[in-house]
């Protein structure tokens, strides 16, 4: 790019004609300009679209939602607002529904992170090993992350149905009592977590198994002549191998967990999606957003349980970033 | 040569880019008038709508006749099957000014807070030919302060119980609906204790009393004129007697184990209707077309519609006209046109609708109504007597519809086991936080 550019400067200068005209000089002059602003601007010109589009949709959303969290506002009369400062924050820490929904997330944000991310772990090393028919079970690990959250919430809601669920259904085979799942917490926490983990099981399985794949295969040799077993390999060279992988899906799978909010809304379907549950049992931050923003049409509250995630997610990377530091330094 | 050439499509594609990203920020911004419902175009108007639950337009075949009698009328109509869902929609779209459809379903409970908050975004009826055949009550409650009319009424929610024959029989129980009628004839207390009776000598395996007991506590709140709120627009729940009595009566109702805990509108309900896990429901009118739609043919006939022990009126709706319809003058002929008397009889017929034209319910073909899915209930004379006990007076509330689920779910916490205490409690801060 840039040698390109210092050649089309020298091309012209050589193609140039030769100044004729009083002004000519002027000329060659507003030419340079332009080309220096052209040589200097153009990179900008080109990411331009992106932080444009960044400004709208996500810089100015996010200013004006902080705005928005500092004031009165309704749904219905957008165009009144009301200052009010920090009310809506101070009421929100008082709030036993927001501490409420901070534990859903968490608690729900475990369930289905830990196991999803240990199944993943456990998928990618067989889809590793060499096997007849490797390139189906890799496409078909990924179809569920394929599934748009609604198709999948809705149908796994249907299989915990209460009264004609097919999962309370088998467990009637073993003698269980139909489990009400949407109305008890960790049953209801539980049957959102298994949503989760059936969408994005897969897709992590496929993280790792690149990850893995890029481990050199002189490793395992010098495993297994020192006599390491199976399970040894796994857990002595293919972990270490794959470590910032696993680090990454951490990361990922916790931002998922935080805004964990489509899977919940359609679990509780109607009303008690919005809210939750009618107890809030599984109420997470996202479904307290949009509570007070499309139910109670209290968009200030709304804006202002926005800006606590997105805060919790800073505190939580702050923290991560401590926690590495503190302990790269220790020997 | 090509240098310079390559240096002016450079700096055009630089510029191209640039302006490609603001045009990308403009058109956010930027809105057109098309952006509010149908309009005209190839010579044909085009007109849409939007509705919640069965309002029985598209079901019945109405908006088929409309555009069979007016050629060159397109109507569209988009139906979402629960109402707190489709407000929300509503005024999402009413805020951003856009999404909106050329005509708009209004629930009762809505009705407050969009003749209060919303008047601006909505077409006047007052000056609408042919529009004064409504019951006294029906559109004063869509008309604001100043006398502009907002919309027109469709049904009303005049209240029966429904009951399933071969249940009532099997608990040893009577099952013609005058004698059913008469178990519980002036007090909702004696349909609990029918209930209480019910649950100890039915032995035919899983089957509740009733679906939900919030529909008992709705039956009782909407039979007084003043529910939620007072004359002033005072939150007054919490001091009103009538609302804790149905309170407390729904929660013995729970307590005593007579519900299916079922959520009444969602999804899990309707297998609930299916395979007939409870034996009654308190049905306002327009429940008749939806149990009938979800319990389906193998039920027909199992049903019947015994009178409510006391008068009351739940849900009944609206249509309005949005003010920026590129069609305002057409919407408000096919509006006026689906809410004339004769359209009103005809849902009800076709469908249960009850009526909440005063000229429809006078004529002698919506009197002699009977419904051939509830064992030829005389839905007409049932529901023609109990519209008569409806509180001629209504006071409405800003935040009704949100108060009543907000009640919904404080009673589904009692049927769950939770002390009907704590679930008020509850429901008081939930109330609170909703009302702002």
């Amino acid at each position: 790019m840039a040698t390109s550019t210092t050649n089309a400067l020298a091309g012209e200068e050589r193609a140039g004609p030769p100044a004729k005209s009083p002004d000519g000089k002027s000329g060659r002059k507003r030419g340079a300009l332009l080309h220096r602003i052209d040589l200097k601007g153009a990179p900008y010109a080109f990411v331009a679209p992106f932080f444009v589009v960044f400004a709208a949709f996500s810089f100015y959303p996010l200013i004006y939602t902080a705005w928005i969290s500092l004031h009165h506002v309704e749904l219905a009369t957008l165009d009144s607002m009301q200052w009010v400062a920090f009310d809506n924050y101070v009421d929100l820490f008082k709030d036993s529904r927001f501490w409420n929904a901070l534990r859903n997330t968490i608690t729900i944000g475990v369930i289905s992170t830990v196991p999803q991310l240990l199944m993943a772990l456990g998928m990618a090393h067989l889809l590793n090993y060499r096997m007849r028919a490797s390139l189906f079970f890799r496409v078909a690990s990924l179809v569920p992350y394929a599934t748009s959250v609604g198709a999948a919430a809705l149908v796994f809601t249907m299989l915990f149905e209460r009264d004609f669920g097919m999962i309370n259904w088998v467990l009637g085979w073993v003698g269980i009592d139909p489990l009400d799942w949407e109305a008890n917490k960790w049953p209801a926490q539980v049957a959102i977590s298994t949503i989760v983990i059936w969408r994005w099981t897969g897709y992590n399985a496929l993280l790792y198994l690149a990850a893995m794949q890029a481990i050199p295969a002189d490793r395992y040799e010098a495993a297994s002549i020192d006599g390491a077993s199976r399970w040894k390999q796994f857990t002595h060279v293919t972990v270490p191998g794959i470590r910032s992988t696993i680090v990454f899906t951490i990361v990922l799978s916790t931002i998922g967990a935080t805004q964990l909010f489509g899977e919940p809304l359609i679990f509780g379907q109607g009303p008690n999606g919005v809210t939750g549950g009618a107890d809030n049992q599984y109420q997470t931050l996202g479904l307290l957003l949009y509570e007070e923003g499309w139910k109670n049409y209290q968009m200030g509250r709304a804006a202002t349980v926005a800006w606590a995630m997105f805060l919790l997610l800073i505190l939580v990377f702050v923290a991560q970033r401590l926690i590495s530091r503190l302990r790269s330094r220790t020997p | 040569m090509s240098s310079p050439g390559s240096f002016g499509r450079k700096r055009l594609a630089s510029a191209v880019a640039a302006v490609g990203a603001l045009a990308l920020v403009a058109g956010c911004g930027g809105s057109d008038g098309s952006a509010t419902g149908g309009g005209k175009k190839d010579g044909k108007t085009v007109i849409t709508m939007g509705m919640f639950g069965v309002m029985g337009f598209k079901e019945s075949g109405l908006l088929e006749k409309y555009e069979k009698e007016n050629p060159g009328v397109e109507i569209k109509a988009e139906i979402a099957g629960d109402e707190q869902t489709y407000y929300t929609a509503l005024q999402t779209h009413l805020a951003a000014g856009n999404g909106l459809k050329d005509i708009q379903g209004i629930e009762i409970g809505r009705a407050k807070e969009i003749t209060e908050t919303q008047a601006d975004k909505f077409a006047d009826f007052s000056k609408t030919p042919g529009t004064d055949h409504f019951l006294p009550w029906k559109q004063s409650q869509i008309t604001t302060k100043d006398g502009k009319v907002l919309g027109l009424g469709t049904d009303a929610g005049p209240m029966a119980v429904c009951y399933r024959k071969d249940y009532f029989a099997q608990a040893g129980l009577p099952t013609d609906r005058e004698q059913v009628s008469k178990l519980w004839a002036g007090d909702w207390k004696k349909y609990v204790q029918v209930g209480r009776t019910f649950k100890k000598n039915f032995k035919g395996g899983k089957v509740s009393y009733t679906d939900s007991v919030s529909g008992l506590f709705n039956a009782m709140v909407y039979g007084y004129p003043q529910q939620y709120y007072n004359e002033n627009g005072d939150l007054i729940y919490d001091k009103n007697p009538d609302v804790k009595r149905a309170w407390n009566l729904a929660a013995d109702a729970a307590d005593a184990g007579l519900s299916a805990k079922l959520r009444q509108f969602q999804p899990g309900w309707d297998p609930g209707l299916a395979n007939g896990t409870f034996a009654t429901a308190v049905c306002p009118a327009w429940m008749l077309s939806h149990i009938s739609e979800k319990a389906g043919d193998k039920n027909k006939g199992k049903w019947d519609v015994a009178r409510a022990p006391k008068g009351a009126n739940w849900g009944g709706s609206f249509l309005g006209v949005t003010e920026k319809s590129p069609v305002k003058a057409e919407a408000q002929k096919l509006v006026a046109w689906l809410t004339a008397p004769e359209q009103q009889a005809y849902i009800f017929k076709k469908l249960g609708n009850f009526p909440s034209s005063e000229q429809a319910l006078e004529r002698a073909d919506v009197k002699k109504v009977t419904s051939a899915y509830f064992s030829n209930a005389p839905i007409g004379e049932i529901f023609g007597a109990a519209a008569q006990e409806i509180p001629d007076k209504q006071v409405l509330g800003r935040k009704d519809g949100t108060i009543k689920d907000t009640f919904t779910q404080g009673l589904a916490l009692v049927e769950q086991g939770q002390s009907r205490d704590k679930a008020w409690k509850t429901t008081a801060s939930r109330i609170d936080k909703a009302v702002g």
